[in-house]
C-alpha cells in the first residue's frame, strides 16, 4: 500500500545475505477506486452527498469499498465544505477520531488524516481520508464542526507535523513543547539500545532482521 | 509583601507574576501571603502527581476565590510509544503492547485489535465460538473490576474511604479469575490474533460460578453505602453537567454519553463478537451529572454479571471446542500451560516439535519468528470498553508488521469534556467530574 513493491526478504541492506532472497522483488497490490454499486448502506450515503453536495465529483478524489467500510478520499481543499454537509445534512454527529499515516513513497501525498465520522441517528460510520504534500502539510482544522477534533488534531500535528488551519490552539499535546520532530512519521527512528542477555547481545528493535 | 521563607513553600516573581510552590502542610503561611496581595485571580497547577487526578493528569484551573473559570488539562506524561513501537513488531507481538495501554481494560484493548486483525485477515467468521464466549466472558469480568476502580476511587476522592474498600475487594476476586484463566492479573495479553491464548483450565467455570455469586452479593454493600446516602448526593447530583450535544459535539462515549439519557452502547447499536445474542439491558438516566454517571456504572455491573452467566451456559455445551482458528498458517502454534518452572508452551507441543515432526517445528519456527503476512488495506473495529468507544484503526501494506496502528482512546477523547464540565463550578467539584469521566492516563498518553 505504501510501496509499490517490497525488495528482498528482511528489508535491510548490506547485510551479507546471501540466501538470495536480498534480490526478491514483491509487488505490492493497491487498492484502488471502487466502482458503483459499493453495497450496504454506501450507495445511500453517496447519493445523499451528491444530492446535497453538487461539486461532489470536484471534491471527492475517490471511493474506496473494502472490508466492508467506505473510505472517501476528499480533496483538503474542499474537505471542510464536505464535512460540514455530512454534519448538517447527512447527520454525522460525532466526529470521533482524526488520525494520520505516513507513506513516504507516495510523492506530493506523503501525508494523510485519516477521520472517522459516526451517524448516531443512522447507526452509520464512514472515514475521510485527506492526502496532502510533505512540502506544504496544511489543512482545514475541523474544531469548528466538532469540538472534539481539537484534540485528536493536535495529536496528528504532534506526531506527524500535518498542520490543521484555523484550529484554536495547535499545539503539542502527548510529547514536550520543545521536541524537535515528528514521531510517528517513517523516518523517524524508533530509537532504543541494545541489549545484553547472558553474554548475548540483541540488537534494538528497529535494528532486528525481520520479515517484509 | 512579606518575603516568602518557607523552605518547603518557596516563591518567586515571573513575568506572568508571583508563582508558588507548595509541597503540601504548609497551608496557613501561604493563604496568609495570597491573602496580603490585591489578586484575585489564581491560577492553581493541579498535578501531574496528585492522588485523586487519576495518575498523571495536570490540570490548570484559574480561579477566583472558589470559582473555577477556567480549566485546562495537560496530558502527555505517560506518552510511551506503543504506536509506534508496534510497527516494529509482528502482528501477534502487537498484543503485548496494546494491552499495557488502557491499563484498567487491558482485554478490551487487546480485542479491539484483535478484531481489527482478524478483519484484515478476513477471518473474523472463522473464529471459533469458545474463543469468541471466552472473549466476551472476559470482556465482561473487565468491565467489572474496572468499574470496580471507577467506583472506588472515585467515592475515595471525594472522601468516602469505605468504599473504595469493597470496590477493591471485589476487583481482587475478578483479578484472581484473570489469573486463574490468563496466567496474570493485568497486561495479560490473552487475546491473540485467531482466538486466545489458553483455554480455560479445568474447574474454572465451577470457580466462576461461585465468584459470580459473591459478586452479586457483595455489590449490594457499596450501593448501600453510595445510593441514596445523602452526603454523596449533594457531592456529584447537578455536578459536573454536560448534556446530549455537548456530548456529541465533543464526541464523548460510554457512560458520560448515557447519561444523558441515550442509550448508545456499541454492544447493542454495532454488536461485535457475537453480542447480539445476549440478554442485557443498558442503564441510563437523564441528569447528565456526576451521581447519574455512577449510578449508570454501578447498574453496569448486573448486567456484566448476566452476560457472564449467559457465556457460563455457552461455554458448558461448547467445552472442548478449540480456541483457535484452525488455519495453521495463521493459529499461534502452542497453547500456553503451567509447567513445573511457569507458564509456557505445553510440554506436548514440545516434545511433538523436538522429538516428532520436523513439520510441526519448521512450522513453529516459521510462525514464530516471521509471522503471517496480512494483506494490505485498512480498517476501524471498535469495542464497547468501560469508558466508551475504544477503537483500533490499523492499516497494513502486506507485510508481517502494522504499518500504522492508532487507538481512538475513549480516555483520550473524554478528558476534552474536563472544561465543559468544571468551568464555572466549584474548585471542589472538579475532582468529582474528572472523577466522573474516569480517564486512565495509561490511554490517554499511550
Amino acid at each position: 500500500m505504501s510501496n509499490d513493491s517490497n525488495n528482498g526478504m528482511f528489508g535491510v541492506s548490506g547485510s551479507g545475505d546471501t540466501s538470495g532472497f536480498g534480490g526478491l522483488i514483491k509487488s505490492v497490490k493497491n487498492i484502488g477506486s471502487t466502482e458503483r454499486p459499493y453495497g450496504g448502506y454506501f450507495d445511500q450515503v453517496a447519493d445523499d452527498l451528491e444530492r446535497a453536495f453538487p461539486a461532489f465529483n470536484d471534491a471527492i478524489e475517490k471511493v474506496v469499498v473494502d472490508r466492508g467500510e467506505l473510505t472517501l478520499f476528499v480533496k483538503r481543499e474542499r474537505l471542510f465544505e464536505v464535512a460540514k454537509i455530512l454534519r448538517d445534512q447527512l447527520r454525522y454527529e460525532m466526529c470521533i477520531s482524526v488520525s494520520g499515516a505516513h507513506y513516504p513513497t507516495e510523492v506530493g501525498r506523503e501525508l494523510h488524516v485519516i477521520i472517522a465520522l459516526l451517524s448516531i441517528t443512522n447507526n452509520q460510520r464512514i472515514r475521510l481520508e485527506v492526502c496532502v504534500p510533505d512540502s506544504d502539510p496544511h489543512l482545514t482544522s475541523l474544531v469548528e464542526l466538532w469540538a472534539g477534533a481539537n484534540w485528536q488534531e493536535r495529536e496528528t500535528y504532534d506526531m506527524f507535523g500535518i498542520i490543521f488551519d484555523n484550529h484554536p490552539g495547535l499545539t503539542r499535546i502527548l510529547m514536550p513543547d520543545d521536541w524537535d520532530g515528528f514521531p510517528q512519521r517513517k523516518d523517524y527512528p524508533l530509537g532504543g539500545i541494545p541489549i545484553e542477555y547472558k553474554g548475548a547481545t540483541v540488537p534494538a528493535p528497529s535494528e532486528r532482521r525481520s520479515y517484509q | 509583601m512579606s518575603t516568602f521563607t518557607d523552605p518547603y513553600a518557596s516563591s518567586r516573581e515571573t513575568t506572568e507574576g508571583r508563582v508558588y510552590s507548595v509541597t503540601g502542610g504548609d497551608w496557613d503561611s501561604l493563604s496568609t501571603e495570597i491573602g496580603a496581595t490585591k489578586e484575585e485571580r489564581v491560577v492553581v497547577n493541579m498535578g501531574p502527581q496528585h492522588p485523586s487526578t487519576h495518575g498523571v493528569l495536570r490540570l490548570v484551573l484559574e480561579l477566583e476565590g472558589e470559582t473555577v473559570t477556567e480549566t485546562r488539562c495537560g496530558v502527555g506524561y505517560l506518552h510511551t510509544g506503543i504506536e509506534k513501537n508496534t510497527e516494529y513488531r509482528s502482528w501477534t507481538q502487537g498484543v503485548t503492547f496494546v494491552t499495557r495501554m488502557d491499563y484498567l481494560a487491558p482485554l478490551f484493548n487487546e480485542t479491539a485489535y484483535c478484531l481489527g486483525v482478524e478483519k484484515l485477515l478476513g477471518i473474523t467468521n472463522d473464529v471459533t465460538e469458545r474463543a469468541t464466549v471466552i472473549r466476551v466472558m472476559m470482556m465482561e469480568f473487565n468491565r467489572i473490576s474496572s468499574h470496580m476502580v471507577a467506583l472506588g476511587t472515585g467515592a475515595l476522592e471525594l472522601g468516602a474511604l469505605s468504599p473504595m474498600i469493597f470496590a477493591f475487594r471485589e476487583r481482587e476476586k475478578v483479578l484472581d479469575i484473570f489469573e486463574m484463566v490468563a496466567g496474570l492479573r493485568m497486561n495479560m495479553a490473552y487475546v491473540r490474533p485467531g482466538g486466545v491464548a489458553q483455554d480455560l483450565p479445568a474447574g474454572a467455570l465451577t470457580k466462576i460460578k461461585e465468584t459470580i455469586k459473591e459478586l452479586r452479593k457483595n455489590f449490594k454493600d457499596n450501593e448501600k453505602l453510595l445510593i441514596g446516602n445523602s452526603i454523596w448526593i449533594k457531592r456529584t447530583q447537578g455536578i459536573g453537567y454536560l448534556d446530549l450535544a455537548g456530548c456529541t459535539t465533543l464526541g464523548i462515549t460510554g457512560p458520560v454519553l448515557r447519561s444523558t439519557g441515550l442509550p448508545w452502547d456499541l454492544r447493542k447499536a454495532q454488536p461485535y463478537c457475537g453480542y447480539e445474542d445476549y440478554q442485557f439491558d443498558i442503564p441510563t438516566t437523564d441528569t447528565c451529572d456526576v451521581y447519574g454517571r455512577f449510578l449508570i456504572r454501578m447498574q453496569e455491573l448486573e448486567q456484566s454479571l448476566r452476560i457472564i452467566e449467559q457465556c457460563v451456559s455457552k461455554l458448558e455445551k461448547l467445552d472442548g471446542q478449540p480456541v483457535m482458528v484452525a488455519d495453521k498458517k495463521i493459529a499461534w502454534p502452542s497453547q500456553l500451560s503451567i509447567g513445573g518452572d511457569g507458564m509456557g508452551n505445553s510440554l506436548n507441543h514440545i516434545r511433538e516439535i523436538m522429538g516428532e515432526s520436523m513439520e510441526a517445528l519448521i512450522h513453529h519456527f516459521k510462525l514464530v519468528t516471521e509471522g503471517f503476512r496480512v494483506p494490505a488495506g485498512q480498517v476501524y473495529t471498535t469495542v464497547e470498553s468501560p469508558r466508551g468507544e475504544m477503537g483500533v484503526h490499523l492499516i497494513s501494506d502486506g507485510g508481517t508488521r502494522p504499518y500504522r496502528v492508532h487507538f481512538r482512546e475513549p480516555s483520550f477523547n473524554n478528558l476534552q469534556a474536563t472544561a465543559a464540565m468544571c468551568d464555572g463550578g466549584q474548585i471542589a467539584d472538579v475532582i468529582a467530574a474528572v472523577a466522573s469521566i474516569d480517564p486512565v492516563m495509561g490511554g490517554v498518553d499511550r
